[in-house]
């Protein structure tokens, strides 16, 4: 800690002196204030938008020229036959066949051959059965009761809901993963396809949900087939890098044995090095079907059908009962879908010695139900369609509890949120909205510089510039201002949360579970309880991103804090280190790396649930890019996507430098 | 001499750094250790020359860097040098095309690494078959191959575990037969038992010996166990920062070490297990004494029977011919050989 002080001493003047310097100018310049109508060029950027921004040049029209590209590819004919937006939508074509099939399978049925849809008993018997095969009991009950509750509680139609959500997701997760797998293959194969695809991944995957969606609706249009699409553009980055980092990581000596048998590349490439790299290229997977249906759910602002279509209206509508009840559900195929798909990354191919029904119990047993359920669908209507006077609904119910409990917590919650926003909200926003450009650029430069590296500093000042020149500098900056407000609510609570539970095995064992299952909430789901207590307010979109994002924190804290050698902790209590000793010198000190990578993506995560709580009416850039996506306003879409991107960007060089920094001069690994 | 080579090699340099083949270019291929560090490259191979002949155990000996897998990798190709040639029986392999290699590897060689390198989503028997299946044969046919050499390695009954279910030893059986597969004239053994535990390292070394009586294969063997080495070599080559600093069969290296980097290694050896008569004796005293001992004896047999009685032992040859006389004198130059400088 003491050094961190004396670096800090060192350097102070350097990275603080001229921001600060700019900062204060506005008490000698007249028109230095945002208040002012034509501030100062170095306070705020020219022609940037203050308040309503309609149309917005930027000092560098970047909008305009987005926009004349995108009309340019919606009109130049390629070959002199189509044009750019005919082949998007040719592909949307295809990818809408696939989606036919399993849509007529899962909901609609085939009206042409007289065939229903798959009746709920094969869907809940086979995913028992699926589960029973991949990990065990455990797991079939998590499968089955999932399921149960579908069919249960379809009063609303929550059952028709989901199977046109899993349809969509049954399209876009093969699809993305087929597309990250092709595209992480060739990027280790071709050194000069990887520099190119890395930053782009890294790009693809700090964009904002919306800004997909925006250039979705552009080129494709709306509805399924369009949300199927900005969900496998959406997706597939994770795959891809999974994927390199699996192929790189085959040992050597697998490899080496490969060519010593005399393989092929093709034979190289399929029969030893991607199976090699099943389990991360299946983590992949795991990771592409989680990010499917998070986008699934927000492409419902396109016109996507399904859970989160309808999660979406009871919202807009206050509904907040039945939006419970669909949000439950959303939850549990969530949970589902993600240890359903965990289990099978690692799942080790068994030995089974025996006749044909010993080799394949679980092959025998899925033939035998199916037709089971065949017959019984045959004797009774019950199997085929669950009855509607059969089902529940809890809504009523839940309403008037949310109703209850918010009307017997209206007093404290609300003097909770306007303490909150009062004394400290409201300050820290003005605090950043009177950060000067100028200033602020100087000082990423200066921490850039100080980190060692000339590149650093020049990109991350490229991209803070590109914010200010983008036109939209005043709104990316109340963008930060959430951010940072909920990064340090997010320490102040993840990181004695992640102290308390690195004490003991049995807490680190619980509170990991529940970040694992806090994680697999698409993050749609965290407006629900922070509209229930806070109404509409930046309170409200603070403690959304709040939950969502202190998992990272917790996380790291816990791992840095367990990860601290074992020689070192007894060396220190021979010592004599008293607990708070031990902690404070010894274990926080070498944590603290690990600490900085979990504040790191804390802050991704905090920048993605601020777009999100636009939904909820923040005034940063969210609310720019929501009113972009309700014009069709494509360049402005991907502008701001953009600029929320080089946020995140500009924060995660600086973090990631500087941790890796400390774990080289700890002498960890990096 | 040059038809009995099966690999020979050349002058190989494995260097890493930029530009590596412009460097040596310009140095006339052969660098000081100087030049090489001044300009920041990292010398893996030095100008490394060495036959392997047919039906021999060549162990290739060295510490962790000493640049013997490089070596070894060179001969196989696996690394490209960045100067000298490999031949081949005779084909010189840089030279080879890709297609060439390939039908050479799937052929001709076999070899066995360190950490194993089975293929984790294969049975043993798929393991084993690995090999075949690459060069196309048909299912049944491969099988039937491998259950052979399963058997040969004495893991029947195995056939359908998969490598996480296997101890290290049997894993490494796995790894051997895979590598027997195809019947390879040439065997690459990369310090195949280095990640067992001492007995079971001690069980597959006989293992090994077992094996090579009945196959008699040319045998390219890593190791960085001077024990293990002079346990199985025939000739042994001791690497040392990428040189090799001396080639000879175990008695060679510790009656002559070339260098006091090869004598520091031979110094602790048990000379008495290792030595033979013909190794000690003096070859100018071709007198005929009344007690004989036969040249291939080991200094350990005849030890107590030379030391007790005061006279000198004749040595014979397996023809009774005498080519050499041991006393006590010998065996305990021999034996206490730190002692020679003074």
């Amino acid at each position: 800690m003491n050094k961190i002080k004396t670096i800090l001493r060192g350097n102070f003047f350097f990275i603080f002196g001229p921001f600060i310097f700019l900062w204060l100018l506005r008490y000698i310049i007249p028109n230095y204030t945002i208040s002012s109508k034509t501030p100062h060029w170095a306070y705020i950027p020219p022609k940037s938008c203050l308040g309503g921004c309609g149309s917005i040049d930027g000092l560098i029209p970047f909008v305009d020229w987005t926009n004349a590209l995108i009309q340019f590819l919606r009109k130049y004919e390629i070959f002199g036959l189509f044009t750019f937006r005919d082949f998007t939508r040719g592909i949307a074509n295809y990818v809408d066949k696939f989606l036919d099939f399993t849509e007529a399978v899962l909901h609609k049925g085939f009206p042409s051959y007289d065939i229903g849809p798959l009746p709920w008993v094969f869907i809940l018997t086979l995913t028992i059965i699926l589960g029973f095969y991949l990990r065990g009991w455990r797991l079939a009950l998590l499968g089955g009761a999932c399921f149960s509750y579908l069919i249960l509680f379809s009063k609303r139609g929550i059952w028709e809901l989901s199977m046109k959500s899993l349809a969509a997701i049954s399209v876009s997760a093969p699809l993305a993963a087929l597309i990250g797998l092709c595209l992480g293959i060739l990027a280790v194969k071709r050194k000069r396809f990887a520099n190119f695809l890395w930053p782009m991944l890294n790009i693809l995957q700090s964009l904002p949900h919306f800004s997909y969606l925006i250039l979705v609706v552009i080129f494709v249009g709306i509805g399924t087939k369009a949300g199927v699409i900005a969900t496998v553009i959406f997706a597939f980055p994770p795959m891809a890098r999974l994927t390199i980092l699996g192929l790189q990581n085959i040992s050597q000596e697998i490899k080496e044995a490969g060519v010593m048998a005399g393989c092929t590349k093709w034979q190289m490439l399929f029969k030893v090095e991607i199976p090699a790299a099943r389990s991360p290229i299946m983590l992949g997977v795991n990771q592409v079907i989680m990010q499917c249906l998070a986008m699934i759910v927000i492409a419902a602002f396109i016109g996507q059908p399904g859970l989160g279509h309808d999660l979406l209206i009871r919202l807009q509508g206050l509904r907040l009962g039945e939006a419970f009840e669909i949000g439950v559900a959303v939850v549990l195929i969530a949970i589902t879908l993600d240890r359903y798909s965990q289990a099978l990354a690692l799942k080790e191919p068994e030995r089974r010695e025996g006749n044909f029904f010993k080799r394949h119990p679980y092959l025998c047993t899925s033939i035998f139900s199916i037709i089971i359920c065949t017959v019984l669908v045959f004797i009774s209507p019950f199997f085929n369609e669950y009855p509607k006077e059969y089902t529940i609904s809890a809504s009523v119910y839940l309403d008037n509890g949310i109703k209850s409990f918010t009307r017997s917590l209206f007093v404290p919650l609300g003097i909770f949120r306007d303490w909150m926003l009062i004394y400290f909200l409201m300050p820290l926003k003005s605090i950043f909205q009177s950060m000067p450009w100028t200033g602020v650029i100087l000082f990423v430069g200066a921490i850039g510089w100080k980190l060692g590296k000339i590149r650093l500093a020049l990109t991350v000042m490229l991209f803070v510039f590109f914010i200010a020149s983008s036109g939209y500098w005043v709104r990316a900056m109340i963008t930060v201002y959430m951010v940072f407000a909920s990064l340090v609510i997010c320490a102040l609570i993840g990181i004695p949360l992640g102290i308390w539970a690195s004490k003991k095995e049995s807490r680190t064992k619980l509170v990991l579970n529940i970040c694992d299952i806090f994680q697999t909430f698409p993050s749609f789901i965290y407006l629900l309880p922070a509209i229930m207590l806070f109404q509409i307010s930046d309170v409200s979109a603070i403690f959304a991103i709040v939950i969502y994002s202190s998992i990272p924190m917790v996380r790291y804290t816990v791992f840095g804090l367990r990860n601290v050698p074992q020689q070192i902790i007894e060396a220190s209590i021979t010592s004599g280190c008293t607990d708070r000793q031990l902690l404070w010198k010894v274990k926080m000190p070498l944590a603290f790396p690990e600490i900085i990578l979990g504040a790191n993506q804390t802050l991704m995560f905090a920048l993605f649930m601020v777009m999100i709580a636009g939904f909820i009416g923040t005034v940063d850039l969210s609310q720019e890019i929501f009113r972009a996506l309700s014009f069709s306003d494509g360049g402005k879409g991907l502008i701001i996507g953009l600029c929320v991107a080089f946020i995140g960007l500009t924060a995660d060089r600086i973090l990631v430098e500087w941790s890796s920094q400390m774990k080289s001069k700890l002498g960890f690994k990096v | 001499m040059k038809n009995e080579a099966k690999i020979s090699c050349k002058n190989i340099w494995k260097l890493y750094g930029e530009a590596p083949e412009k460097f040596l270019k310009n140095t006339n291929n052969n660098p000081t250790t100087e030049e090489i560090k001044k300009n920041n490259y990292i010398p893996a191979v030095r100008d490394a020359s060495i036959d392997v002949n047919t039906g021999e155990i060549l162990v290739i000996m060295g510490l962790s860097g000493s640049g013997k897998s490089t070596l070894l990798r060179c001969m196989s190709k696996l690394i490209e040098p960045t100067h000298g040639q490999v031949f081949f029986e005779g084909n010189d392999l840089l030279k080879a095309s890709e297609k060439e290699l390939i039908d050479i590897r799937r052929h001709k060689m076999g070899m066995v690494f360190q950490h194993f390198a089975l293929l984790p989503h294969r049975t043993v028997l798929q393991n084993v078959a690995f090999p075949l299946e690459v060069q196309g044969q048909e299912i049944q046919k491969r099988e039937e191959r491998a259950k052979d050499v399963i058997k040969l390695v004495g893991l029947e009954g195995r056939e359908k575990y998969y490598p996480r279910e296997l101890s290290g030893g049997q894993q490494q059986r796995v790894g051997l037969a895979r590598s027997l597969a195809v019947e390879p004239d040439v065997w690459f053994l990369d310090e195949p038992f280095s990640a067992l535990d001492p007995l079971i390292r001690k069980e597959m070394q006989n293992e090994f010996l077992r094996l090579q009586s009945m196959l008699k294969k040319t045998i390219v063997f890593i190791t960085h166990d001077f024990d293990e080495a002079i346990r199985l070599a025939d000739r042994i080559a001791i690497m040392y920062e990428g040189l090799i600093v001396q080639v000879g069969t175990p008695e060679e290296l510790i009656t002559k070490p070339a260098t006091d980097y090869v004598a520091e290694f031979t110094k602790d050896i048990p000379r008495s297990k290792l030595l033979n008569a013909e190794s000690i004796m003096n070859e100018k005293d071709k007198k005929p004494y009344e007690n004989t001992v036969n040249y291939s004896d080991k200094i350990e047999k005849i030890a107590s029977k030379v030391l007790k009685s005061e006279s000198i032992f004749s040595v014979v040859d397996d023809n009774k011919e005498i080519i050499g006389s041991v006393s006590k004198k010998e065996l305990i130059k021999a034996l206490f050989a730190e002692d020679k400088n003074e």
